[in-house]
């Protein structure tokens, strides 16, 4: 579904990205770990052309999302994603944000796209949040909303970008909730996390990223039970001895 | 002070009647100047925000000549010497037989001064609370050019409402200058009456007055729209 082979980029003299190579299968939840500046965001955002990079290619669904022909919008319009701050549009309320992709990329009518949108947000629990505005939602629920935003252009694919980094802590699990029904659905997921409890109970694969490179490309089980770099072995004694 | 005053002067004809030409020449030069900096203003104000670097720079280099040269020689420049450089067909139309040249020259010059002042201004509000959305529009599939139109533009320009109101003042103000090519605007008007009847102070008097309830309608109906808008419960709520 997702091929990432050989992926460079930096800004300047700075590398962000050396020689990234990775892929996610159909169905396949992957998660994304590693210490702060280690090229985690830059490598999701990569994935559907938010960042350029400077050399090697990334495949989605067959589709070349370097190549200069390449229509991103339409390609983008099937990956879902979801960011750290929600990036909701404050001028909208949660069932508008839901419904406008759906209605001028989609071409749906705002019945259908309206729906629709019903539809995702009870299925977040936002049933009865439908006419409020992001300033008016807690952290918790402006995410769910932007997971619905996302889940509304029916994606093949999410790529979730430290989504509860954001949150204060007693809002976390109620992403992770969602996000955990939506894995059991059968989604294809590439998430960025330091939540390693989701990771241990949801994920299929964990990469393990530092200094720009991916350090390890493991099954679940086995990158928690012995990594096989010291780097990740450090990582983990931090994040999960608290 | 030896002054007579004799406010009913401004009663009769036929300066009555100068006065309210004044005043429709001064609202018809203000509200079609506006609309030029608006329309104008807008898409120099994105294009400033824009990736393409040559994009930017010619928007740049639109602010920065039209903000740093007098209003006052632009208005020349475009009365006198722009017919010149133009053929010689196009030029003599410009000058003599479009509908009143006088009115649409001011119109369009004081238009496209005002047009680089809201250019920045525009530019200052996409940055300040749309921008940051773009990323996330884009990955729900909108093209550029939508999510301009659906999200960035419509947060922009409700961040500055306020700012707005001052620039729609000063083009109320800038009408003015409009006389020095002819146009018989407000102050035009009343400059007519003092050299006619002496009582310049009446005169001048009453265009201040004009002037200044002008300004309030403005401001008036400029927090009308901010309000029915959401733009101060949007700036109150922006993290």
């Amino acid at each position: 579904m997702i091929e990432i082979s050989d992926v460079s980029k930096s800004y300047g003299r700075t590398a962000v990205l050396r020689g990234c190579t990775a892929a996610v299968k159909r169905g396949e939840v992957v998660v994304v770990c590693g210490p702060s500046g280690s090229g985690k965001s830059t490598l999701i955002k990569c994935v559907n052309g938010l960042v350029p990079f400077d050399s090697g290619a990334i495949r989605v669904d067959g589709v070349s999302v370097g190549d200069k022909a390449t229509d991103l919008p339409a390609l983008r319009a099937r990956i879902g994603m979801v960011f750290q701050n929600f990036e909701l549009y404050p001028h909208m309320t949660a069932l508008q944000n839901v419904s406008l992709a759906q209605i001028h990329v989609l071409k749906r009518s705002r019945t259908e796209a309206d729906t629709k949108s019903r539809q995702l947000l009870a299925r977040v629990g936002l049933a009865d949040k439908l006419a409020s505005r992001p300033d008016q939602l807690s952290g918790g629920q402006q995410q769910r909303v932007s997971i619905a935003r996302a889940l509304a252009m029916d994606p093949q694919a999410m790529l979730f970008d430290e989504p509860t980094s954001a949150l204060d802590p007693e809002m976390v699990n109620e992403v992770l909730e969602v996000m955990q029904a939506l894995a059991l659905d059968g989604m294809t997921m590439m998430v960025v996390t330091h939540e390693m409890g989701f990771a241990q109970r949801v994920a299929d694969r964990v990469l393990f990223m530092d200094g720009g490179e991916i350090l390890e490309d493991t099954p679940k089980a086995a990158f928690f039970a012995h990594p096989s770099t010291d780097r990740a072995r450090q990582f983990l004694a931090k994040v999960l001895s608290h | 002070m030896n002054y007579r005053w004799n406010w009913e002067i401004l009663l009769q004809e036929p300066y009555w009647s100068w006065i309210w030409s004044g005043l429709e020449w001064t609202l018809l030069i203000s509200l079609s100047s506006w609309c030029v900096a608006l329309v104008v203003g807008t898409l120099f104000g994105i294009a400033r925000t824009a990736s393409n670097r040559a994009v930017r720079a010619a928007a740049d280099i639109y602010v920065g000549l039209f903000r740093n040269v007098p209003p006052l020689v632009q208005l020349f420049l475009w009365y006198s010497v722009f017919p010149e450089v133009l053929p010689e067909a196009l030029g003599l139309w410009v000058k003599r037989d479009m509908p009143s040249p006088q009115f649409v020259t001011a119109a369009v010059a004081i238009g496209l001064f005002m047009a680089a002042r809201v250019a920045e201004q525009v530019r200052a509000g996409i940055g300040a609370v749309g921008l940051r959305l773009l990323p996330a529009a884009l990955a729900t599939g909108l093209r550029p050019w939508q999510a301009y139109r659906l999200i960035l533009l419509p947060l922009g320009l409700r961040a500055i409402t306020k700012p707005l109101t001052s620039e729609f003042l000063i083009t109320v103000k800038m009408s003015s200058i409009a006389l020095t090519i002819g146009v018989l605007e407000l102050t035009a008007e009343s400059r007519h009456i003092e050299n006619y009847t002496f009582q310049g102070f009446e005169a001048f008097g009453v265009a201040t007055l004009i002037y200044l309830l002008l300004g309030l309608g403005v401001t008036g109906v400029m927090s009308l729209v901010d309000r029915y808008f959401g733009g101060d419960k949007l700036r109150r709520g922006d993290r």
